[in-house]
């Protein structure tokens, strides 16, 4: 039961209150790349949520095991972008092979997350922080769910600016910043919520 | 002597990575709190970038272009591991000020859309002058950008107080939100600028950045499906 509320309240702290876009500015460019259509965000978010949850799933034990008692700690950015590198591919070509609808959904997602800095950000970070399994599960759990949730959001917003009349030096990028920056501030009132 | 200029104008103005191409938008958003911290992102970027702008571009040649993705990452990883351990040693408290960004250089979508769009095409020497002007623009840009957040946010310009007394900080300026609105501002003005000089932008380059590219006639990583 323990776990079961802390895992809870672990994914809405990192989803809501520590959002990865909007307040640790991690996977910006898909945010603002990918977000023009709700079903190619919806489709990224996922993705990623599927990728981190692996990449977590695969560094910690390499951290743990390898890394840390052959005090080769200074290597963790190589590795840990191999090995992104190499799940990315290696997820890509599983799905290809078992379950070709789900790849035919995702697979055009894949390819871009390698270079996505929350799946690599994520995985440093919980090394950096010394968290245990569970911790690390929920943190990366957490961050991606929260990826997908300010994606989507943003996308929607997208789809109804597009509609409207803007004064013309702010078209195309700085009025989805602005928007961007109007949702970090909203969602900074979840700063309040406090456990 | 043509070309080193050549590539420096079109890095810092022409092709200004942050303004233009909008690339490496992470660190240039999330350190940028003051223009002394977005000098050290911005400089220790630009060492990497020269760095593997060069390397890349000596190696060329040797490496299959099969696995060239592969190759630059494990390259610039390596620089970034060599960047890293410096910052530590030597200026600690830019380094405790930048923490995870600092590894997270090696995603940065200029380092990687560099290498594939110019360093592997072209000679050593144009390169390298490539990456630099490419890194002091982005340097530049993130400087400036640290700078008006910094000044509106503290009343401070790298650390010394130059309002007035009476001012009050608008400390949402540092905050989160403070960088977007910056940022879109800045943009909004290189608008106005461009629109005013009738010079539209161009519609379709590869930037290099693949985590927000959705390009179907892209062939990076889809080289494999082609040839089956």
């Amino acid at each position: 039961m323990n776990y079961v509320t802390a895992f809870i309240l672990g994914i809405i702290n990192y989803a809501l209150i520590d959002n990865v876009v909007l307040s640790r500015f991690l996977g910006l460019c898909p945010f603002l790349g990918v977000s023009k259509k709700t079903n190619t965000a919806v489709g990224m978010g996922t993705s990623v949520i599927a990728v981190i949850a692996v990449s977590s799933a695969v560094t910690y034990p390499i951290n743990k095991f390898i890394l840390i008692p052959l005090d080769l700690v200074y290597m963790r950015t190589i590795v840990y972008i191999l090995i992104i590198a190499a799940l990315v591919q290696a997820v890509e070509i599983i799905l290809k092979k078992k379950i070709p609808s789900l790849y035919k959904a995702l697979g055009v997602y894949l390819p871009l997350i390698t270079t996505n800095c929350a799946v690599l950000g994520v995985a440093i970070d919980s090394s950096q922080k010394g968290f245990g399994f569970f911790d690390t599960m929920v943190f990366s759990l957490g961050t991606a769910v929260g990826f997908l949730v300010s994606i989507v959001i943003m996308s929607g917003i997208r789809e109804r600016i597009q509609y409207n009349k803007i004064p013309k030096a702010f078209q195309g990028m700085p009025i989805v910043l602005l928007a961007a920056g109007l949702m970090a501030i909203a969602f900074f009132g979840f700063k309040g919520v406090s456990f | 002597m043509k070309k080193p200029i050549e590539r420096l104008y079109n890095g810092i103005i022409k092709e200004n990575p942050t303004f233009v191409l909008m690339l490496g938008m992470c660190p240039t958003l999330a350190v940028t709190t003051s223009a002394i911290n977005g000098l050290g992102m911005g400089l220790s970027t630009c060492a990497v970038l020269i760095m593997s702008n060069l390397i890349i571009s000596l190696l060329r040649k040797i490496i299959p272009d099969r696995v060239r993705m592969p190759a630059y990452i494990v390259i610039v990883a390596s620089l970034v591991t060599v960047v890293d351990l410096l910052m530590q040693a030597y200026v600690r408290g830019l380094y405790a000020a930048l923490g995870l960004y600092i590894p997270l250089i090696v995603v940065n979508c200029i380092i990687l859309g560099r290498a594939e769009s110019y360093a592997s095409k072209n000679p050593p020497l144009s390169s390298l002058f490539d990456g630099l002007g490419m890194g002091v623009g982005f340097t530049l840009a993130l400087t400036a950008i640290g700078l008006i957040r910094e000044l509106i946010g503290k009343g401070t310009v790298f650390g010394i107080n130059v309002m007035p007394g009476f001012y009050e900080p608008v400390s949402i300026m540092i905050m989160a939100p403070g960088a977007f609105f910056v940022l879109a501002a800045l943009c909004a003005v290189r608008n106005a600028v461009m629109q005013k000089r009738n010079k539209p932008l161009p519609e379709k380059y590869c930037n290099g950045c693949c985590a927000s590219c959705m390009d179907d006639s892209c062939t990076i990583g889809k080289r494999e499906d082609k040839e089956e």
